[in-house]
């Protein structure tokens, strides 16, 4: 999309405005950046109690046909081939350069494949996707259903008074179900730690569903900026940010996205854009030089995106791809990317904020622990 | 004296050759939840619209400027310890450093209260 092409709305535009939001141009659209209530406040809720997000923007598409799933294992070094119906998976499409051109969510519902892609990927993903297997199966866009994620421990109380059934569910599964005359599909997952749910329902039915869901005791408005401080505590990449066309699911140490049946020696080893270089990162085989490292600052300083990264002895390492203070953690956080020498957990860094060097610790993410519902 | 004002969102209280700045409401609103603040050091000495001071929400940072040329003679060390007096109260409580200066050409030249609410309207 270009620059100055003119703002989309979601469904839920109306609804924003009512409720007193900031709106921002993002990924082509008008999003609520946050509300009244404030990004703090916003994200302590999501955390304790339950957090309702548009993300209408993101891209829902379906593949049909019996090949579909042979179809799309071609575009990603994850297993789609044997993910049981009714489970949700993880998946990054990949450049020939084994560099990713998005990260996304799949769910096999049995009769076609359902995928969520970023908002500002949509449109190349869903290109990319036809191009390299529109013969072998359908690729059908869905832009007549909206997106709303319900985020927060008390999510599940909330939307099973609404929808009875929700609640069976575990992480990483989905489930059609009906409200009021609209069909929705529902997936246990999301984008901030929490236990929680992502909701499609049909563009017609969005705000109505949004009003009630907004109604339940448990539930308030939460803005993009929020989101952003949620889901990097929860060590989730950003696309754009902390994955790219530059970066290679192994250099971002998304390693447990890559069963073993995909793996050198795997059954289905290899035959994905880019998996030479991919799996010969995972085996060893070819060097890899940097990693996607968390880092928590020893200051109380916040350190952002593009801060370089030094060594001790004040090299250039890397550099920071998203970081802020976490609401949750108390501490600034932050992702970035560092040579394999400063990778281990423990090494000290200095992150290079307007001249000043502020030490940070390579730690362990998540920044604050997932609370997903396993069962 | 009254409050005047920038056009980058500072607000500066002069009280004889000293004078209090901090950050307007417009600024703290549209920054949100302030998180961390970055004060000159006492002592040292800034020209007309340099960067002073550092603030930083979740979500943005900003730098500060500075309203009028003139050497720092306090910071507010309770604003670095509680960051969110730039939000709660940020003409008052959360006043960011104050600044000795001579040109008081410099001063007259800022917006007044009418004309920097007309300013932060349409900006």
């Amino acid at each position: 999309m270009s620059d100055n092409a003119p703002l989309l709305n979601t469904p839920l535009n109306e609804l924003h405005l009512e409720l007193g939001a900031r709106m921002v141009p993002f990924a082509g659209y008008s999003m609520p950046v946050q509300y009244p209530m404030g990004l703090m406040a916003e994200h302590h809720h999501t955390r304790s109690e339950a957090g309702l997000f548009d993300v209408s923007h993101m891209g829902q598409l379906r593949l049909v046909g019996p090949g579909a799933a042979a179809a799309f294992e071609s575009l990603m070094p994850v297993d789609v081939i044997d993910l049981p119906v009714g489970k949700q998976r993880y998946g990054l499409l990949l450049t020939d350069e084994g560099t990713i051109i998005d990260d996304l969510m799949f769910v096999n519902r049995g009769t076609d494949i359902f995928v969520v892609v970023n908002g500002a990927c949509k449109v190349n993903d869903i290109a990319h996707i036809q191009a390299h297997i529109g013969s072998q199966c359908q690729v059908i866009p869905m832009p007549e259903r909206s997106l709303l994620a319900l985020q927060g421990p008390k999510a599940v109380d909330a939307l099973s008074r609404m929808v009875p059934g929700v609640e069976k569910g575990v992480f990483m599964t989905g489930a059609s179900f009906a409200w009021q005359g609209a069909d929705l599909f529902i997936t246990r997952s999301g984008y901030t730690g929490e236990d929680g749910f992502e909701i499609s329902v049909h563009n017609d039915h969005a705000d109505h569903f949004a009003r009630a869901l907004l109604s339940q005791a448990e539930v308030k408005p939460i803005g993009l900026g929020a989101r952003n401080s949620l889901r990097l505590e929860a060590g989730l990449c950003l696309y754009g940010n902390d994955i790219d066309t530059s970066t290679t699911p192994i250099e971002a140490g998304l390693n447990w996205a890559i069963q073993k049946v995909r793996r050198t020696g795997g059954a289905r080893a290899g035959g994905f854009s880019g998996a030479d270089i991919v799996l010969g990162q995972l085996d060893g085989t070819r060097a890899l030089t940097r990693k996607r490292v968390g880092l928590i600052a020893q200051e109380r300083v916040p350190v952002r995106e593009h801060v370089e990264l030094q060594n001790m002895q004040g090299a250039k390492i890397g550099e920071v791809s998203s970081g802020l203070l976490g609401p949750t953690a108390n501490v600034p956080v932050a992702m970035g990317y560092v040579d394999v020498a400063s990778a281990g957990l423990g090494t000290v860094v200095n992150a290079m904020v307007r001249g000043k060097a502020v030490p940070m610790t390579v730690s362990a993410m998540p920044f604050v622990p997932n609370r997903y519902y396993r069962g | 004296m009254s409050l005047k004002y920038t056009e980058e969102h500072e607000w500066i209280l002069v009280n004889g050759d000293v004078a209090t700045v901090g950050i307007t409401h417009h600024a703290q609103d549209a920054l949100g939840d302030v998180v961390f603040v970055e004060l000159p050091e006492v002592g040292s000495s800034f020209a007309q619209k340099d960067v002073a001071g550092v603030v930083e929400s979740v979500k943005a940072a900003a730098d500060v400027y500075m309203p009028i040329s003139g050497e720092i003679t306090e910071v507010n060390e309770a604003l670095r310890d509680d960051p969110s007096l730039a939000n709660t109260d940020p003409l008052g409580a959360g006043w960011f450093f104050k600044v000795k200066f001579s040109d008081t050409s410099q001063v007259d030249a800022l917006l007044d209260e009418t004309a920097y609410t007309a300013f932060a309207a349409s900006h």
